[in-house]
């Protein structure tokens, strides 16, 4: 097979891959949530009521396709797709398994840390652009959530990017075949987890959608697909902060026995379903608290942790 | 670069292909209503008053201004890890200085009360100082208020 061959067999087979997936972890969250809180969780639909998520998806084709009279109307038809745009390319960069994966770029880290960035865009255009209150109050809250936390998401993998010597992802995982990154790099793996959450407005870092605050915060005007596709970039992003994390924390596809795929996926869903299980466990903090851990708390570790780092590699292999 | 970038572009090109189709399909399929309340903003349910661009808590600002100074500081912290070892002890060095500056620069925004929300009880404090000069009776939220009175120290009371 060519190069050129493969390059487009691994980009179809990794979107349709991911695209499936975020619709699938739809059905595993709420039936997770059901399992951690003693309920059912949707099981009336299709066996294991599988076929909510298509049901779900049809409700939301159907569905009136709103665009406020009061609203900035292209900024808000174009604000949804951002967050997918930008959560979808970033999958092009992470390596599935040797000779799986879109392109193998030498900035790999550098590359979905600015797509996560652009990625804030789009629920601060949405908030801002959608001209009423709740929305605007959660524009401007993610807005301040994620570039606090953004801060220290880079800085956090700095640590493994002074361990591997190389922003390359595939040469991050295959500089872990002696041992996996979360236990030397422990704080990191730490701050990049809770950056993921917030960058990613999962509970208990939702403040820009509380519910209970704000209504439905930054896409509380947004309805059918514009609103079904905000959903499925949070989901997008859950599953790419967990292949992202497997991938320089956890060695990646690196494993035994099983083809190297598998363990990717396998790694991937546990995180997954740790980021489900916070989402069932853990109270939303007030919005101080937020950025007061990101800035008094988060912040100085990931320093402390890049400084220790790079003395303990300097220390171990000399200049 | 470790071999062609362009399956990237290949692979952005779909990704907007897929949101703008999925826009698309939902337009077309999505139905269509005009009653008396589509055209207004969502307030709960209750006709919607005052200002939609009201004044704004000052913090967000704040952070924002933060977020320049600190990202910025990254930046430069990402230059070295790629060359950490090359660099030695030199570079680890160098690092080290840019890092304390860094760290300097945060404590002093902590002191400063940057970090926190609402009101702190150097705010109250500077407010009551401001206020005793004036020799009215001080009185903080409608209620009588005295020097060593406790407070809480962070958020709204």
């Amino acid at each position: 097979m060519t190069e050129t061959a493969r390059a487009l067999w691994s980009l179809g087979g990794i979107v349709l891959a991911v695209l499936s997936l975020a619709a699938g972890l739809i059905w595993v969250e709420r039936r997770l949530l059901a399992v951690w809180q003693e309920r059912y969780g949707p099981n009336r639909v299709g066996p294991l009521g599988l076929g909510q998520v298509l049901a779900d998806t049809v409700k939301l084709l159907f569905k009136e396709d709103w665009i406020p009279p009061f609203a900035d109307r292209p900024v808000f038809v174009l604000a949804p797709t951002i967050v997918m745009i930008t959560v979808l390319t970033s999958f092009a960069v992470v390596p599935v398994a040797p000779g799986i994966g879109v392109v193998d770029l030498n900035v790999g880290v550098l590359f979905v840390l600015a797509m996560s960035s652009l990625g804030a865009y789009s629920v601060v255009l949405a908030g801002w652009s959608s001209n009423s209150k709740y929305s605007l109050l959660g524009g401007l809250r993610a807005a301040s959530q994620m570039i606090s936390y953004e801060v220290f998401m880079g800085l956090a993998l700095m640590g493994v990017v002074v361990l591997a010597g190389s922003f390359d992802l595939r040469r991050i995982v295959e500089a872990q075949r002696d041992g996996w990154f979360c236990g030397p790099q422990l704080l990191g793996l730490v701050a990049f987890l809770v950056a993921g959450l917030a960058e990613t407005h999962r509970l208990p870092f939702d403040l820009p959608e509380a519910e209970s605050e704000l209504v439905a915060g930054f896409h509380s005007e947004y309805s059918g697909m514009k609103f079904g596709m905000f959903f499925v970039g949070e989901y997008l992003g859950v599953i790419l902060i967990s292949a992202l994390t497997t991938t320089l924390f956890f060695g990646g596809w690196l494993g035994p026995w099983l083809p190297p795929v598998v363990w990717l996926l396998l790694k991937t869903f546990v995180l997954i379903a740790f980021f489900v299980l916070c989402r069932a466990t853990l109270p939303r903090p007030r919005f101080d608290q937020l950025t007061g851990y990101a800035w008094k708390w988060l912040l100085p570790l990931t320093l402390v942790n890049l400084a220790v780092t790079g003395a303990i590699r300097l220390a171990l292999e000399g200049p | 670069m470790t071999g062609a970038a362009w399956p990237l572009l290949v692979h952005l090109a779909v990704a907007i292909g897929l949101a703008a189709g999925m826009m698309a399909v939902s337009h077309l399929l999505g139905e269509r209503h005009r009653e008396r309340a589509t055209g207004e903003p969502y307030e709960s349910g209750i006709v919607g008053t005052g200002e939609l661009r009201g004044r704004l808590s000052i913090n967000f600002y704040v952070v924002g201004l933060l977020f320049v100074i600190f990202d910025l500081e990254a930046a430069f912290l990402f230059a070295w890890a790629i060359v950490a070892v090359e660099a030695g002890w030199a570079g680890y060095a160098g690092m080290l200085v840019f890092l304390v500056l860094l760290g300097v620069g945060l404590v002093y925004e902590w002191r400063q009360g940057a970090l926190d929300w609402g009101r702190t009880r150097r705010a109250i404090e500077r407010a009551l100082a401001a206020r005793e000069s004036s020799r009215r009776p001080v009185t903080l939220a409608g209620v009588p208020f005295e020097r060593g009175t406790p407070v809480g120290t962070k958020g709204r009371r």
